[in-house]
């Protein structure tokens, strides 16, 4: 029996119920994503809605929500110093961390797609700090290398220079967590990589027999047909730097500090909801954090249209 | 000379610059030492007694002491040999919830015909748009009251659920690309959408499944936030929450190589699909756009 075909409607069967009928031709469809739609509705779609009930209420855990209108919003947006710290953070992380991390990612990229011999290990060398990503032992090596008598101070003492003590000076603490992601430049690397071989050799060929120079060729033939790549690296490199956690949290301890100079927005959102216990107030944080998500993606995409270079 | 293949044969304006591609490797092999000292580094670290671990930037230790493995490993109230099999029993449930889970899913969405399966995939697909902050609170608040905190159930589960629908759009890509003759040949013998799923689509999958199943086991292992919102009980900790136990406790003062240690320790893992599977790795973030 099959229930895949959707029968081209030749064949009509006696007179069945509706349930029959749809178990007949969509059952098999609906069985297989069973566990999706468990997950869906009970992990996914029912929580979303019920924080946004939840970011109108004051919710301890302990005793039910209890609904106080936009007051949540209106506190954030008016009186919470802490959340502007942590807006400014933020924002100061993915203006600073996107565009070095993707200008390194495309540099060496460039490098690599010239033929180079020995392209399978120097591609291996740049993702592998990528690849160990946001564990803990990265975060705490950071901790160390930019410790006051850390490895990187023992280093400057070599010409002379006292470094400061880089993670517990909130001029300096910040810039750390830049450097530590922008360090992980191998992922996008590795897309830059396969977007680079994508472009056909003869657009090349044909624009040196009509004279044009090397960079001319970079200007006009591969940051063009790169685009749709810069575009998706942009995109997904953005979003995960609004989500940024781990690094921050073992740097500061979990407090965001010195000075709520690490306080990303997550980890404000962390202390808010598991720290403090005020699930209400965390709920509207986080679906300001979806908002501005879902703003930056849909300006993303709207611009698009201006400068990625869509392919026929 | 390097730098006479691909490319740089094209092109008549070529002056086949040796000093260009020699400049470059001298540039990429600086930029490769400089990625991977401090990973270096941390490695002859652990090896070294613990007041040699400041002040200095070589990465020969004066003298090799295992001595800080053992230290770290009963460095807390519970040993990290608990911590690692926590994190094993966690990263290899989920891989089997995530593969099983997101199969059954991709396949239904790249092919069977039921009414609604276009709303369904764009739904599917706009999930991957979601902050899981948005979801996080009454996540915890259902499995506070279901009574799973402090277990390992809150993580897992969810796989089972095909709660990552990252790996569903993944499995779909490559199912599409299985040619349906296939499986329309098996559908004419009588074979039911369970058979042509098991017996058909999942033998001809295995890169992308085993894609699925490296990633799933490597971010599960990184995984930091999940288990410190829900696994409070020390017995019950990951490495990841072991290691930051042991930075709380000795407050980075005192054992450094044991700390460091424990940290080489927590990589091992993340160094072996490194090492056997790269061009799996580098294959799955080339077609897929990966973010690590």
């Amino acid at each position: 029996m099959s229930t895949i075909a959707s029968s081209p409607s030749g064949v009509r069967p006696r007179k069945q119920g509706p349930l029959v009928r749809f178990l007949r031709r969509d059952g098999a469809g609906y069985m297989f994503l069973l566990p999706w739609f468990i997950g869906f509705f009970g992990l996914t779609a029912g929580p979303a809605l019920a924080s946004l009930y939840l970011s109108f209420t004051s919710f301890d855990l302990l005793t039910d929500p209890r609904w106080v209108g936009a007051a949540n919003y209106v506190r954030i947006a008016t009186a919470d110093p802490k959340f502007a710290a942590s807006m400014r953070v933020t924002f100061f992380f993915v203006l600073f961390s996107v565009p070095l991390k993707l200008a390194f990612a495309l540099l060496v990229a460039l490098a690599l797609n010239r033929g180079m011999r020995g392209l399978p290990w120097y591609r291996a060398i740049f993702y592998l700090p990528s690849l160990l990503g946001t564990s803990v032992a990265i975060a705490v090596l950071w901790r160390q290398l930019f410790a006051g008598n850390g490895l990187v101070n023992t280093f400057l003492a070599n010409f002379g220079i006292e470094g400061p003590s880089w993670i517990s000076n909130p001029n300096y603490s910040l810039s750390t967590l830049v450097i530590l992601s922008v360090w992980q430049f191998g992922s996008p690397m590795i897309i830059f990589l396969a977007g680079l071989r994508q472009i056909p050799q003869d657009m090349y060929e044909a624009a040196s027999l009509d004279g044009a120079s090397k960079s001319r060729q970079f200007w006009k033939i591969t940051l063009p047909l790169l685009t749709p790549v810069v575009f998706f690296n942009v995109v997904v490199q953005t979003i995960e730097a609004f989500k940024a956690f781990t690094p921050a949290f073992i740097i500061s301890g979990g407090t965001g500090g010195p000075i709520n100079s690490t306080l990303f927005y997550t980890l404000y959102l962390y202390q808010e909801a598991f720290g403090f216990f005020r699930m209400g107030y965390a709920s509207a944080l986080a679906w300001i954090l979806l908002v501005i998500i879902a703003l930056f993606t849909a300006f993303s995409f709207l611009t698009a249209r201006y400068w990625v270079h869509y392919d026929d | 000379m390097d730098g006479n293949r691909g490319t740089e044969v094209v092109g008549l304006d070529d002056k086949r610059k040796p000093w260009v591609s020699l400049l470059l490797h001298a540039l990429l092999i600086g930029a490769s030492i400089l990625m991977l000292y401090p990973l270096l580094w941390m490695l002859s670290a652990s090896f070294r007694p613990s007041q040699e671990i400041f002040n200095t930037t070589t990465l020969i230790p004066s003298t090799v002491s295992l001595e800080a493995y053992p230290r770290g490993w009963f460095g807390l109230r519970v040993d990290f040999g608990t911590f690692f099999w926590n994190s094993l029993v966690i990263s290899v449930l989920s891989v089997a919830g995530n593969v099983m889970a997101c199969s059954l899913a991709a396949f239904a969405f790249a092919r069977l015909q039921f009414r609604g399966r276009n709303f369904w995939f764009a739904i599917m697909l706009g999930t991957l748009m979601l902050p899981y902050h948005v979801t996080l609170i009454p996540q915890y608040v259902l499995f506070l009251n279901l009574g799973w905190v402090n277990s390992i159930l809150p993580l897992v589960v969810p796989k089972f659920l095909a709660a990552d629908a990252f790996f569903i759009f993944l499995m779909v890509q490559f199912f599409r690309g299985i040619p349906k003759e296939l499986d329309e040949a098996a559908m004419m013998d009588g074979c039911s959408p369970w058979r042509i799923y098991w017996r058909i689509m999942l033998p001809l999958s295995m890169p992308v499944l085993a894609t699925a199943a490296i990633f799933t086991f490597l971010w599960t292992w990184d995984d930091f936030f999940g288990p410190l919102i829900y696994l409070n009980d020390m017995r019950t900790y990951t490495v990841q929450l072991g290691l930051r136990s042991f930075v709380d406790s000795q407050g980075g003062q005192s054992d450094w190589a044991g700390l460091f240690a424990m940290s080489i320790l927590s990589l091992v893992p993340v160094f072996f699909f490194f090492l056997f599977f790269q061009r799996l790795l580098i294959e799955g973030i080339a077609t897929t756009g990966m973010k690590r």
